[in-house]
């Protein structure tokens, strides 16, 4: 890929955001391309949420710019920056409400001004949706009866509904067993084939952002910018994660996908 | 058009229709029901003969305005409950809970003990009534959008304490007030339907059907906010223009409706309440049906006021006072989990 004839979908230049006096991102810069999957990874409290929450405009930054398709989003307005960026947040708090209402839900923003019912359009736009994410099956059924992994699916399936060219997920695996945080993973794997979606995740668990992201940006809560970004075998490094998690790991590349793997060594447990 | 959704609309016309029928039917029966003990089968009679018989004025003339003014009232509070319960989230927000009854009761006691009425004519109930819920709505939403997770639960607690130390000012007021002065609080704090201006109750007539009329522009906002403020955002809501809207449409709501007929309890909360159980979230229908719903409660709450000890009358805040502090206790006793 040549970098230069590619418009990048979302562009970070030198962000700033302090919170009460303390600073929490210092001097962010970054793109992402159209089609590729960049995951921000970093210690707790190294800033990963509030630099997603920046660029849904959640936060204000101090300085810096963001700009989506070359857009600054601090000229778009709350609607128009729906249609370009949408978001998975962490928890979703089940709220009572149909899954096909809830998913419905993502063609808001296009609605005209004055109208109140969605176009057969909307629901077919859903539908297809739903089906993709494989919850067309718990369309009827209530936010609040179905599990936490097909509530996070509900979530996907309502970003994706928003046609967005930016999907953007806040630690969409979190709360969910590995074969929930494998379905979820494999299936936005599939979908940014199939859509040709651009995906900007938080991720805390490094071995899965290894696995499945192209690129890593990874955040220091030292310094609170950015400590190294690039393919996962650029940053994923013994040297860069003990420096920047402080503690004590080793890294391997995965007997099976070659991606690297990192081990946590108990310290309490010595071995010869 | 996908069959669910083809369902949906009938069912929600199907509500709409099954309310309107409520609203009439309770509007004919509250017609029918008075002191002068007018027989139902000479009614139609009555009216269609019009002009100068003692029926017909009162019919017309006392019977009819305070069903109106019951209607606009009962439907004005639980539409400022619906409107309060989808943006805060919590089912056990209403006007009177929230304190803003309490702030727009003590702006229409100043009103009162000012002569403020004197100068800018009756509309000085409404506007000071307004005045006051205001107040209260911005002063328990900035106490308490900090912390996201306690928010609930502080948010009542606070609601309650400004209730307090609302009705505390008003009980100040009246103890520095003149005998006519005190005399004009009484009644009016009582809450009754009884109101002999009819310029008021043209105002909360057509007050309310504003207020239902600008919720409407915000109803898929509403829908959006039920998921919390930043998925509303990611959905394209600019939500603190949409809250500071909705929360003046609320105040107005509130204000207007104390100020003609005092404090009536707990109407937004049971009647939205029930409502979402019929109509479910989505505050498409919810709105409208909060509306007409409120409208048959109120007029109905008021209907038991007047024949429950005939022939004396009771105000109709004790009647929706009993039937919401037991439902309220109710609900709080089924959510204990997830509030």
């Amino acid at each position: 890929m040549t970098s230069k004839n590619i418009k990048p979908v979302l562009n970070v230049k030198s962000l700033n955001f302090g919170y009460k006096g303390a600073s929490i991102l210092k001097d962010i810069s970054f793109c992402i391309n159209p089609e590729e999957f960049v995951a921000v990874i970093g210690p707790n409290g190294s800033g990963k949420t509030t630099l997603i929450k920046t660029i849904l405009k959640h936060e204000i930054p101090d300085s810096g710019t963001i700009q989506i398709l070359e857009n600054d989003i601090s000229c778009l307005s709350s609607r128009d920056l729906a249609m370009h960026i949408s978001a998975v947040m962490q928890a979703i708090d089940p709220t009572a409400m149909k899954v096909r209402d809830y998913v419905l839900l993502g063609r808001m923003p296009f609605f005209r001004k004055y109208q109140f019912f969605e176009t057969r359009q909307d629901l077919d736009i859903a539908q297809k949706y739903m089906e993709l994410t494989g919850i067309a099956h718990l369309a009827d059924s209530q936010m609040t009866q179905i599990s936490g992994g097909e509530r996070q699916l509900c979530a996907i399936a309502k970003a994706l509904t928003q046609e967005p060219d930016l999907l953007v997920l806040d630690e969409p695996t979190s709360h969910l067993d590995i074969t929930h945080q494998k379905t979820i993973l494999d299936l936005i794997t599939t979908l940014k084939k199939e859509l040709s979606l651009t995906i900007l995740m938080v991720l805390h668990d490094l071995n899965l952002a290894a696995e499945y992201a192209d690129r890593l940006i990874l955040l220091s809560k030292e310094t609170k910018t950015i400590f190294s970004s690039g393919t996962p075998e650029d940053v994923l490094t013994q040297n860069h994660i003990q420096t920047v998690y402080r503690t004590q790991i080793k890294v391997e590349p995965n007997p099976v996908t070659g991606k690297p793997w990192i081990f946590i060594i108990n310290d309490m447990n010595p071995h010869e | 058009m996908s069959p669910n959704i083809q369902h949906r609309m009938t069912r929600w016309i199907l509500i709409l229709s099954g309310l309107f029928c409520l609203v009439l039917v309770v509007g004919i029966i509250a017609l029918c029901t008075g002191a002068a003990g007018i027989d139902i089968n000479t009614i139609p009679a009555i009216l269609m003969t019009g002009g100068s018989s003692a029926e017909y004025s009162i019919l017309m003339e006392i019977r009819l305005p305070r069903i109106l003014l019951g209607m606009a009232i009962g439907g004005a509070l639980s539409l400022a409950g619906t409107l309060l319960q989808g943006m805060f989230r919590n089912p056990l927000v209403e006007p009177y809970t929230l304190g803003i009854s309490g702030g727009a009761s003590l702006g229409v006691c100043i009103n009162i003990l000012f002569k403020c009425y004197a100068v800018i004519g009756i509309i000085a109930y409404p506007l000071f009534g307004f005045a006051g819920a205001s107040l209260v709505i911005f002063l328990v939403y900035s106490l308490n959008r900090s912390n996201t997770h306690v928010k609930s639960n502080r948010m009542l607690l606070t609601g309650v304490m400004i209730s307090y130390v609302a009705s505390s000012l008003v009980m100040l007021l009246m103890a520095l007030s003149h005998t006519d002065d005190l005399q004009n609080i009484v009644l009016w704090i009582m809450g009754s339907l009884d109101e002999p201006n009819t310029q008021l109750i043209q105002v909360a007539c057509i007050g309310s059907v504003i207020g239902l009329f600008i919720s409407y522009f915000f109803c898929m906002d509403l829908n959006a906010l039920t998921l919390g403020d930043e998925e509303a955002t990611s959905l394209g809501v600019n939500t603190a223009r949409t809250k500071k809207i909705l929360f003046i449409v609320a105040s107005f709501l509130t204000g207007l409706s104390v100020s003609v007929a005092g404090i009536i309890m707990f109407v937004g909360l049971i009647v939205p309440h029930f409502v979402r159980m019929l109509t479910g979230p989505d505050h498409r229908i919810l709105l409208a049906a909060s509306f007409l719903a409120g409208a048959a409660f109120l007029t109905a709450s008021d209907v038991i006021a007047r024949v429950i000890i005939a022939p004396l009358e009771l105000p109709v805040g004790v009647i929706t006072g009993i039937i919401g502090g037991i439902m309220f206790i109710w609900a709080l006793s089924r959510r204990q989990v997830s509030l």
